[in-house]
């Protein structure tokens, strides 16, 4: 018989970012997915929901192979390589899927003999490449493939035209002609019955509780028995009315999960800012969002790493090394743009001019925060943000000097609140259905 | 600050028909003014003595309603654009802006005819401090004379003797003199008395109405619906025999509405549930004001009780004009209106509609031009949070600046503030 698990599933639609979190019968995470927004909803929906279901296997393999009484170091080692393989194999299908809508597209690069060549010379080497960046240990700026096989491929154009052969442009347009195609269709990275078994079968250290940890858990039936939406784009959720709920509560709910104490969360994502106060129960009982403008928000950030040519997880760490923070007042993200060149014109730090910015933005929350009714104990930071080193100790300093010392909670999970809270959301509405 | 026209293609009462035909036909007179003679009185909304204008025949000009209707008709980007062409800088009162706009722009009233000039613009200074600028502005632009009415601030909250003889003595010093003045009519006070007696009963059938929010589930929308019922008594038509029409017309729809169980009337018809009762602060946007007002209804929200329905005056805590007493009940008029009440009586206020109206929670809306007013609304949220033990919201957008209006984060925050509401009730975790 096949095993059947009934998940309950809440996906949270961002502005930059769409997250899944898939839950058991019993509250226990099982998988977690995330994907770039994109302008489609309904596909972001799909590819990080595919995404949440593979890494739901992934978790069940793991239980499986706890149960076979291996060495953890071994039982991490082992897992580690299974998922690098496969997810190594999910690349490489994303990158014929590339070759491909390259190949088909019919633009007029197609007609140029020098520009096909020098695409095709590009995507060989990506290929070649690719086993080095899911290699163990090996450090990826991103986990999309549109950032990750994009730089790589940008890199790669310059090259060929700065070494007179194929234009830069040309070949940069082509990939974006052809990029969006492949990330809006989970089939071309390929499911996880595809690669798991190769991947299994390729590993040098063959494990047999591994093997039959994996073809079990290709066997089991994931099924959604209930799923809540959430976030910016919830109305365009391909879900009916009753299964969409607001972000406000699901952050609320998701981070009284995380951390039970939790009486004040503050999340910052991409577009909007939210300042929330929850009781015992992770009931919402006031809010604040960012209103008639979105500076100091995540894109904010974005912005300023697209300023400084750096990829956006690069800046807390920089700014982290600030020793003299520079005092920057302003919070529009335009005219951020223009303090920054003129500070870096004038000789500043690269590292004080963030360590100045990230503070800028903190103190944008700080004001929504005292608007909601300022920060309890215990304070939970949420959002993609929230993975800043230095917007979070920018944050601390100003909790502590405003408010005094307290608990502060940081999950490494925290960009998956919103989607937690509306997986419990469903699982509540699951749970009452069979009741 | 008040009423306006419904936009064509909202469900009308016949009382609404009503109201339009006053509207126009008064219009229709200020256009005429020129060859009839009338006699113009610029003036606002809080603290208009528009008994006492009857009393003279002068017709009453309300800039605040121009602004909003303009709003509401679509041309106040046009018009704002043309005041800070002229010099007004961005973050002034957006009714102020849309006034000098559309005096720029020809003054073309709301029914498309011209409005008069002034022959006086009577500054009745109630709680808004713009009030003072905006018509040095217009005596500006027209030439005309000022007369100014300061009404002390309820800094006590509550009107003393002194108060009330301040502002009688200015009635009878300054006020009427300028009215006979400009209107070269003598000051008739038997007339202001036979207009206020209209005043009191047209009073008496409009707290009927707002008070007929009380019931569970409500007649009536006392926000969206409610900034049609001020109209007459907010504007020009208070004491006279058209407004006791029509709020006895009105309070009779609402019996009637009362007495079939029918909810409220919204955008989309008559509202089928009601799932919130809502308490709301602040006035509504005007640019985009079905589609705010389809955000409270598309959740089945209904607005019990409102404060911008009392910037024209506070009936429901027992004031009414009284003919005994002319000057006087003036006085007290203009002292009592909304806007003149310091930030502890509002409090007091927005406790007492929740409790007395049954409110789930409450709502500020905020408006971003509008410093008066916007000043210390998330003390009072805290507070009546605390006093009342219900749930507050915070929005924010503008009068009739449509730049201001951010349709996805209003609807994202309502939406939220609502689930959140059902979420705190007793039982009903979502």
């Amino acid at each position: 018989m096949t095993p059947l698990i009934r998940c309950a599933v809440g996906i949270d639609l961002g502005s930059t970012t769409t997250k899944a979190v898939i839950l058991d019968e019993d509250g226990t995470i099982l998988g977690r997915g995330i994907t770039n927004s994109r302008s489609n909803y309904e596909t972001a929906c799909r590819v990080t929901l595919t995404e949440a279901l593979i890494n739901a296997r992934f978790s069940l393999i793991a239980a499986g192979l706890g149960k076979a009484g291996l060495e953890k170091e071994r039982q991490a080692r082992l897992l580690a390589d299974l998922e690098g393989r496969f997810r190594l194999q999910q690349y490489l299908g994303q990158l014929r899927a590339l070759r491909e809508a390259i190949d088909r597209a019919g633009d007029a690069a197609r007609a140029d003999a020098t520009i096909a060549a020098a695409t095709c010379a590009i995507l060989d080497r990506m290929k070649e490449e690719a086993p080095a960046l899911y290699a163990a240990g090996a450090r990826r700026k991103s986990d999309f493939f549109r950032d990750l096989a994009g730089s790589r491929y940008v890199q790669l154009a310059e090259e060929s035209g700065r070494a007179g052969g194929a234009r830069f442009d040309a070949l940069v347009g082509r990939f974006d002609k052809a990029i969006l195609k492949v990330e809006n269709d989970p089939a071309a990275a390929g499911s996880f019955e595809d690669h798991v078994l190769a991947a299994v079968l390729e590993m040098p250290d063959r494990e047999p509780a591994l093997e039959a940890a994996a073809r079990r858990v290709m066997q089991v039936d994931l099924r959604q028995v209930a799923t809540v939406g959430t976030g910016y784009g919830r109305a365009r959720l391909p879900f009916p009315e009753g299964c969409i709920r607001s972000e406000i509560l699901c952050h609320g709910l998701g981070a009284h999960a995380l951390f039970a104490g939790t009486r004040t969360v503050l999340d910052i994502g991409g577009q909007d800012t939210k300042a929330i106060q929850v009781d015992d129960q992770g009931i919402v009982t006031s809010f604040q969002m960012n209103d008639r403008c979105a500076a100091g928000c995540g894109r904010y950030l974005g912005y300023i790493a697209d300023e400084m040519n750096l990829g956006v997880h690069e800046l807390g760490p920089l700014a982290c090394q600030s020793s003299r923070p520079v005092r920057i007042n302003s919070t529009c993200t335009v005219f951020a743009g223009a303090e920054l060149r003129e500070r870096l014109s004038l000789g500043e730090r690269r590292e004080d001019i963030l360590a100045g910015l990230h503070r800028a933005i903190i103190l944008r929350a700080m004001s929504l925060l005292a608007r909601s009714g300022g920060v309890r104990d215990e304070f939970t930071f949420t959002g993609g943000v929230a993975r800043n080193p230095a917007a979070v100790a920018a944050l601390q300093t100003l909790v502590l000097e405003n408010y005094g010392a307290m608990t502060t909670n940081i999950s490494p999970d925290s960009i998956y609140t919103g989607a937690l809270g509306a997986a419990l959301f469903a699982l509540r509405d699951a749970r009452r259905a069979a009741a | 600050m008040a009423m306006s026209r419904p936009p064509s293609d909202v469900h009308k009462d016949s009382s609404q028909v009503r109201q339009k035909r006053m509207i126009a036909d008064h219009f229709a007179r200020l256009a005429r003014a020129s060859e009839s003679g009338a006699r113009c009185v610029y003036t606002f909304v809080p603290g208009n003595l528009t008994e006492l204008l009857l009393a003279f025949d002068a017709l009453p000009v309300l800039p605040e309603i121009n602004a909003l209707q303009s709003g509401m008709r679509g041309k106040s980007a046009e018009y704002i654009a043309v005041a800070e062409k002229a010099g007004h800088s961005e973050d002034v009162c957006t009714y102020v802006k849309c006034d000098i706009g559309m005096l720029k722009s020809g003054n073309v009233g709301p029914t498309g005819e011209r409005l008069p000039p002034p022959d006086l613009l009577l500054l009745s200074y109630t709680g808004c401090f713009t009030f003072m600028k905006w018509f040095e502005l217009l005596r500006e632009e027209y030439s005309c004379p000022v007369v100014m009415l300061h009404v002390p601030y309820q800094g006590e909250g509550r009107i003393t003797d002194a108060m009330r003889r301040y502002v009688v003595d200015q009635l009878r010093e300054k006020v009427i003199p300028a009215l006979e003045k400009a209107t070269g009519r003598p000051y008739d006070e038997d007339r202001l008395r036979a207009a206020l007696a209209l005043s009191a009963r047209a009073e008496d059938d409009f707290v009927w109405v707002l008070q007929s929010a009380r019931n569970v589930p409500s007649p009536i929308d006392a926000y969206f619906g409610g900034v049609y019922y001020i109209g007459p008594i907010f504007t020009s038509f208070r004491g006279t025999p058209e407004a006791v029409d029509y709020y006895k017309e009105l309070r009779a729809e609402v019996e009637e509405r009362l007495r079939s169980g029918r909810g409220p009337v919204t955008p989309d018809g008559e509202a089928s549930e009601e799932r919130y009762r809502v308490v709301v602060e602040g006035p509504p946007n005007w640019t985009s004001f079905r589609e705010f007002w389809k955000m409270f209804a598309d959740e089945g929200a209904v607005v019990v009780a409102s404060t911008y329905t009392k910037v024209g005056g506070l009936y429901d805590t027992g004031f009414r004009h009284d003919p005994a007493r002319p000057l006087e009940t003036l006085a007290d008029y203009c002292l009592g209106c909304y806007t003149n009440l310091s930030l502890p009586s509002r409090v007091d206020l927005l406790s007492a509609y929740v409790r007395d109206y049954r409110a789930d929670g409450f709502l500020v809306h905020s408006v971003k031009s509008c410093n008066s007013f916007s000043a210390g609304q998330l003390l009072m949220l805290r507070e009546v949070e605390g006093r009342s033990g219900r749930p507050g919201g915070f929005i924010e957008s503008d009068l009739v600046d449509p730049r201001y209006f951010s349709a996805a984060n209003l609807k994202n925050r309502l939406e939220s503030y609502f689930q959140m509401l059902d979420q705190k009730r007793p039982r009903s975790a979502p």
